[in-house]
Order: C-alpha cells, then sequence, then structure tokens
C-alpha cells in the first residue's frame, strides 16, 4: 500500500503541487511589508536616535560642561572645550559629536546630570557628505528646539524607569 | 522606377515593420515581465514589490533600463574582447530571431515556414552558444562554471523535449506551427491527449530558460551570478532581455503545442469575440505567472538531481511517450499524416 500511495503521489507530483498551492495562497493573502516612506513603524520612547541639545524653559542651555558624556563615551565621538561666561557660569564654547563614530549606545544621556544631551527619536538624518554628519554645538542646540516637545515628553515616559 | 520601388523597396520596408512590430512589444513585453516578476514574488513572500517609481511601480523598469544603459561597460583586462563583446548579442538576438515563426493569430505570422517548430528547436538550441561565449571570454572560473552547467543543463533537457515536440508532431501531423494550432481547432487542445508530456514539456522549459529551480548556471549562492558575473552596464541588460525574451518564447511554444495557440478556450460566443492574438497573449502571460510561481516555490536542484530529473526520468519518459503516442494513433488510426496522405 505504501509503495502504491507512494508511487501515485510522486506521478501526479502531489508534493509540486501542494506547494505551489501554499504560495498561490500567500499570493493572496495581506502583505506585512510596511510601506517605509509614507508608512512608519512604532518608536518606543527609549529609541535612541540622533542627538540633541536641550535648553531650560527660559532659554538657557541645559549643559554646564561636566564632560561626563565626553568621558563615558566608548567611541569617543564627543568633544568638549569649556571656558566660564561672563557671567561667571561654566558654558561649553565647543560641543562636537562626530556622527560617524557614534555608535548610538546611549551612555552621554545615562551620564548627564542635567539631561542636557539626549538622543531623540529621528534616524531620519543621512546625508550627501561625511561633512555634514560631524554635528557642532549649533546643530546639536538646532536639533533640541526642534524636537524639544517630542524630547520632554519621551523623557517624562521614561522618568519612573530610570 | 515604379516597378523597382514594388519589387525590391517595398518588401524590404515591408518586413522591416512587420519585424519592429514583434520586436518593440516584445522588449515592452520583456521589461514587464521583469516587473511582474518581482511584483509576483514579492506577493508571494508578503512583500510588496517595486511600487515607487509610477504609479504601482510601473515605472520601475524603465527606470532600470535607464540605469543599465548609462553605466560603464567595464571589459575584464583577461578577456577575450571580440568574444566578450559578442557573446551577448548573440543571445539577444537569438531570442528575438526565433519570433519569425511563431504565429499570433491565424496568418499572423512573419515567416510562415513548414519546418517552424525545427527552426525553433534549433534556434534555442543555439542560445547555448551565447552562454558558453560568455563563460569563455570571460576568463573568470565563475563565469566558466556557469558556462558550462548551462551548456550540460541545455543538452539534457533538449533531448526529451524533442521526443515531446515529436509525440506532438505525431498528433498534428505537420511542423508547421499555424498547421499545428489549426490541428487543436479541429480536434482538442493536445494538453488533454498529451497532458503528460505537457507537463515535462513545461518543466523542461524551466530548464532550457535556466529558470528556478533549475537556475544552476546563475546559482548565486555558489557561481555569484554564473556566465555572466563580468557583464555590466548594456552588454549585461542584453543578456538579461535574452533570458527573458527566452522565457516568453518557450511560454509561446507551449502555448502553440499544447494549449491551441490562438485558439479561444471554446468556440462559442462570449469566447470568440476576443480576437486570436489576445488569446494567445493571455496564455502565454499565465504560463509566465507559472514561470514566476515555480520561482518563488521550489529550492534550487543539486547539480546531480538535475542530471538525473533530465537523463534517467524524462529521458525515458519522453521516450516511452513517442512509442505509445504512435502505438495509439497507429492502432486506431487516426494518424493525420496517414489520412492526409489517403485522401490525396
Amino acid at each position: 500500500m505504501g509503495v502504491i500511495d507512494r508511487g501515485i503521489r510522486s506521478i501526479f507530483l502531489a508534493e509540486l503541487v501542494s506547494g505551489m498551492a501554499l504560495t498561490l495562497r500567500y499570493f493572496f493573502r495581506q502583505k506585512v511589508t510596511l510601506n517605509y516612506p509614507y508608512e512608519k513603524g512604532p518608536l518606543s520612547p527609549r529609541f535612541r536616535g540622533e542627538h540633541a541639545l536641550r535648553r531650560y524653559p527660559n532659554g538657557e542651555e541645559r549643559c554646564f560642561a561636566c564632560k561626563l558624556c565626553e568621558a563615558v563615551c566608548p567611541a569617543q565621538a564627543i568633544t568638549i572645550e569649556a571656558e566660564p561666561r561672563d557671567d561667571g557660569s561654566r558654558r561649553t564654547t565647543r560641543y562636537d559629536i562626530d556622527m560617524v563614530k557614534c555608535i548610538y549606545c546611549g551612555f552621554c544621556q545615562e551620564a548627564c546630570p542635567v539631561d542636557a544631551i539626549v538622543e531623540g527619536p529621528n534616524f531620519e538624518f543621512a546625508t550627501e557628505t561625511r561633512e555634514e554628519l560631524l554635528y557642532d554645538k549649533e546643530k546639536l542646540l538646532t536639533n533640541g528646539d526642534r524636537w524639544e516637545t517630542e524630547l520632554a515628553a519621551r523623557l517624562e515616559m521614561t522618568a519612573p524607569y530610570r | 522606377m515604379v516597378e523597382f520601388w514594388w519589387t525590391y523597396i517595398w518588401p524590404v520596408i515591408w518586413i522591416l515593420l512587420q519585424i519592429l512590430a514583434i520586436v518593440v512589444p516584445l522588449l515592452v513585453g520583456v521589461a514587464y515581465l521583469t516587473y511582474a516578476e518581482r511584483k509576483v514574488i514579492a506577493a508571494m513572500h508578503l512583500r510588496r514589490g517595486p511600487n515607487v517609481v509610477g504609479v504601482y511601480g510601473l515605472l520601475q523598469p524603465i527606470a532600470d533600463g535607464m540605469k543599465l544603459f548609462f553605466k560603464e561597460t567595464v571589459i575584464p583586462s583577461g578577456a577575450n574582447r571580440i568574444v566578450f563583446v559578442m557573446a551577448p548579442m548573440i543571445t539577444f538576438s537569438l531570442a528575438l530571431v526565433a519570433w519569425a515563426v511563431i504565429p499570433l493569430g491565424d496568418g499572423l505570422v512573419v515567416a510562415d515556414i513548414n519546418v517552424g517548430i525545427l527552426y525553433l528547436f534549433a534556434i534555442s538550441s543555439l542560445g547555448v552558444y551565447g552562454v558558453l561565449m560568455a563563460g569563455w571570454a570571460s576568463n573568470s572560473k565563475y563565469a566558466f562554471l556557469g558556462a558550462l552547467r548551462s551548456a550540460a543543463q541545455m543538452v539534457s533537457y533538449e533531448i526529451s523535449m524533442g521526443f515531446i515536440i515529436i509525440t506532438v508532431l505525431i498528433v498534428a501531423g505537420s511542423l508547421n506551427l499555424s498547421d499545428i494550432v489549426n490541428a487543436q481547432k479541429e480536434s482538442v487542445w493536445f494538453i488533454i491527449p498529451l497532458f503528460p508530456m505537457a507537463v515535462i514539456f513545461f518543466i523542461s522549459t524551466l530548464a532550457e530558460t535556466n529558470r528556478h529551480p533549475f537556475d544552476l548556471p546563475e546559482a548565486e549562492a555558489e557561481l555569484v551570478a554564473g556566465y555572466f558575473v563580468e557583464y555590466s552596464s548594456m552588454t549585461f541588460a542584453l543578456f538579461f532581455l535574452g533570458e527573458y525574451a527566452n522565457m516568453i518564447l518557450m511560454a509561446g511554444m507551449t502555448t502553440i503545442l499544447f494549449f491551441g495557440g490562438w485558439l479561444p478556450p471554446f468556440d462559442i460566443a462570449p469566447f470568440n469575440w476576443l480576437p486570436g492574438p489576445i488569446w494567445f497573449i493571455i496564455k502565454m502571460c499565465m504560463l509566465l505567472f507559472i514561470f514566476l510561481w515555480v520561482r518563488a516555490t521550489f529550492p534550487r536542484y543539486r547539480y546531480d538531481q538535475l542530471m538525473r530529473l533530465g537523463w534517467k526520468v524524462f529521458l525515458p519518459i519522453s521516450l516511452a511517450a513517442v512509442v505509445i503516442v504512435g502505438g495509439v494513433v497507429l492502432a486506431f488510426d487516426i494518424s493525420p499524416l496517414a489520412n492526409a496522405a489517403a485522401s490525396k
């Protein structure tokens, strides 16, 4: 019986036909691909994307040049230079992040005592030249201003777990 | 002067127009076959396929063509330049030349020759030369291995294809493709009496066109891309076009031999409203869909399995088919050839 059964199955290509029936069923099924540039997947509030330097609500920059982020950065992508400002407060004169070196580990935002440097939700900052990825303080502050609402909301969402 | 025009100039123009009328739609068809392939396989993988260039990605093949056209043609320093450049041209032109004898409708054929099917078979066998030349001239081990595999594979499967064509000839009683289709008009489509042969023929065409699951010549996992690894730009595009034109050709051949060419499935009102060429194209599209469907379904054969299937399964079956079909035709005295001879 087994031999006959197997013989008939192989003569009528039963397995090939059942395989093709399966792919045909998949053909009509709902597609699972995200239609990327038009649709985007959900992002965790802890997603570590493009960096931003935040300000206090009164417009004063948060960073006071403690250089903890520079020290903790495993890729040594952060360069900070600091000087006392005219009013005597400690502020950075230079805050550069080499986005090419950065490994997006998030240690800088963990190290920051005042939540000044944070990694935002933006991951679409590809550029045409390498130089554009060497971020300076001005670029980072602009990012902070642009994303502030979102950054604050994300910090609030993750605050209970820190 | 007028006579000169009608005897010499006009026929040339007429033939050129006929060729254009075949080649231009064929090339558009090839372009959209690549699109259809990407879409169909994507759908079976639950992906979307190209959908950004134009509406539903319909301009994607044009974008791809432009890209290939503007790329640089790289000729490897170790290559034999002349043969290297000739190979894609041969592949491509052979894929187009075969269309001369394919009847798209009743009488709609460029060259209605009486040995049409032999011509088709000869041309599709010549296709292996393009592949071999490409593999040899590239002076690259991957290309050479791909070419060797391809040559062996095409030779093996051509034999069983040949025998299956003979069974069709026995039943149809003619080598002329139009006559083969007309024989199916008088009886039934040959897929019904010759179903097993049609299946073997279709599988052999997959092997003949180096399609999945027989795409060992270009097995990308082992041979990078097979015989056209070293090709770039338009030389690559010609191989690509030739390969897809061959797929369409093989679908056309299967349509003519087994699916009644331009005939509607039933010769009654709603079906015979559509003109013949449309039916021909519909049938070819169905077959091409199966080509793509097979590609999305099956994994690649191992080389010894491929050879075993060709020589130890298909060859005996097709040989037996010739004997059985011939025997049946003789026993029941339904041979169209003998009947035609008797009625003379």
